[in-house]
């Protein structure tokens, strides 16, 4: 296969937006809920292929009413959202497993080889703005509701419309990663890089920029190397991202567990 | 989901709050029952109680982040600070000082340079203000937190026990601190304390929630030894004086 132009100016896109909603994941909290948040794009994925729908809209579709789902839960009840996303999403999963098969099924677990149309490119690209537009535009206020959700309120942020408003981007991002990286493995493009990030910076804008430099670095060295060795992207793109957080271990620090 | 507070209108001149008959329900569990209670402009309110008595949920009720029954009117033109209890993130988080500041001040519309002087207030140098939060000590980091909320200058300060987990000397400090800005910017303080020598030093009134019979009053008048072993259950040694022993 060629290189694909395309294909690399979008992972440079689908990069950036990742390692920015993956810092606020990781200092959120919400490691474990991003991969289990992913899983609820499967069930799309099957019913858009039986209704003959793009893959990725049927995903999309599912990924933000599931985060609604999740975001009405939280607010409403008492129940830890751990719980929740582990009966909701294992659900989903299950679900999805069920009305998707045979290749179709492995190609939504870890991704395909895209073939982009400008469309789809162009659409890609615009989600993307969309989200980093959205981190870099909220991040004051996702900072005060992070280290005090009172703090924030008195400062006259409303909480849970923010909390809604970041799910809702975060699975957007899940959305736009999803073609490439598959239902498996996006989870790890938002999470990896932020871990290191987290691991390597010592304050906000460092970490959004060495967040954003490992996940853009991850997806553009991951898509290219897909392309010269013919092998799918996921896998080769989350392997990058492994290596980068292995690789800040080593870094002085390692042990000071604090 | 939360309510927002009741608009600010109305409250009578001179008080910067007014709470009637303000109930809070957990589920069945009633967490607080028709607490009534007003405090005026640029004076002091200590709030005490046992574990448990719903002092945390008190300011949550009065910022409108839970629901509750009742009224809550705050004097029109109110901006409130809030210094939050102990913080629910991990300490290892790469945020400073700095950024917790300059978010607070684009959120509050404020200037940088109001942070800078916050800092300036409670004694934090920038070298501080610069280090990751998880790096400050406990004290370093309640002032850090006082900063924060001085940014945007409230006209109330809800400050939810300020100096736990600070050293004996920071603590005096940090109460020092807080009652200047009372007495030199006007502010009215609302202040949850474990600490009784702190009540009576710089409380102007004091409201005690208690499981049987809660009270409310000027803190020699109300808190007598009776009284204060009914709020907490148990005998509470303590003698009236400026560096007495604490309970």
């Amino acid at each position: 296969m060629a290189l694909d132009p395309d294909a690399l100016v979008l992972s440079v896109a689908v990069g950036a937006a990742a390692g920015l909603v993956g810092c606020f994941a990781v200092m959120r909290r919400m490691t474990l809920a991003a991969d289990a948040i992913s899983h609820v794009a499967l069930p799309g994925i099957g019913l858009a292929i039986v209704l003959h729908l793009h893959p990725v809209l049927g995903a999309a579709a599912m990924l933000l009413i599931g985060t609604v789902v999740l975001w009405g839960i939280e607010t409403r009840t008492r129940i830890a959202t751990e719980t929740i996303i582990g009966v909701l999403f294992s659900t989903a999963l299950a679900v999805g497993s069920l009305i998707t098969s045979g290749e179709e099924l492995i190609d939504a677990l870890f991704g395909e080889a895209p073939r982009l149309t400008a469309l789809e490119t162009g659409l890609g690209l615009a989600v993307a703005a969309v989200i980093v537009g959205f981190v870099l535009r909220e991040r004051h206020r996702l900072v005060l509701a992070l280290v005090s959700p009172e703090i924030a309120r008195t400062a006259g942020v409303d909480v849970a419309r923010l909390d809604l408003r970041f799910l809702l981007v975060f699975a957007l991002t899940i959305a736009l990663g999803l073609r490439t990286l598959g239902v498996l493995l996006i989870g790890s493009l938002v999470i990896v890089p932020a871990a290191t990030a987290k691991r390597l910076a010592h304050s906000l804008s460092g970490m959004l920029v060495t967040s954003v430099v490992v996940a853009v670095l991850s997806t553009t060295a991951g898509t290219y190397a897909s392309m010269v060795l013919h092998r799918e992207a996921g896998p080769l793109v989350v392997l990058v991202a492994a290596a980068c957080f292995f690789a800040s271990l080593l870094r002085g620090g390692a042990t000071a567990a604090r | 989901m939360s309510t927002p507070p009741s608009p600010p209108t109305a409250t009578h001149d001179g008080n910067a709050l007014e709470v009637e008959d303000l109930s809070v329900r957990f589920g069945a569990t009633l967490v607080l029952d028709r607490l009534s209670f007003e405090v005026p402009r640029a004076t002091s309110l200590a709030i005490i109680g046992p574990n448990g008595s719903g002092k945390t949920v008190l300011f949550k009720a009065l910022i409108g982040a839970l629901p509750s029954e009742g009224r809550i009117r705050w004097a029109p033109e109110t901006r409130l600070g809030y210094v939050p209890q102990k913080l629910d993130i991990e300490r290892d988080l790469p945020l400073t000082g700095d950024d917790l500041l300059r978010a607070k001040a684009r959120v509050a519309r404020a200037s940088d340079e109001e942070a800078v002087r916050a800092l300036a207030v409670v004694g934090l140098s920038a070298r501080l203000s610069a280090m990751p939060i998880g790096a400050l000590s406990g004290g370093q980091f309640q002032r850090l937190l006082v900063a924060a909320a001085l940014v945007g200058s409230p006209t109330v300060l809800l400050l939810d026990e300020p100096t736990a987990g600070v050293d004996e000397q920071g603590q005096q400090t940090l109460n020092e601190l807080i009652d200047r800005l009372r007495q030199e910017r006007g502010m009215t303080t609302l202040l949850i304390s474990h600490d009784l020598s702190v009540v009576y030093r710089y409380a102007g009134r004091v409201l005690c929630l208690a499981r049987k019979r809660g009270c409310f009053g000027v803190p020699t008048a109300v808190l007598t030894p009776e009284r204060l072993q009914e709020i907490y259950g148990a005998p509470v040694g303590f003698h009236v004086h400026d560096h007495g022993p604490r309970p």
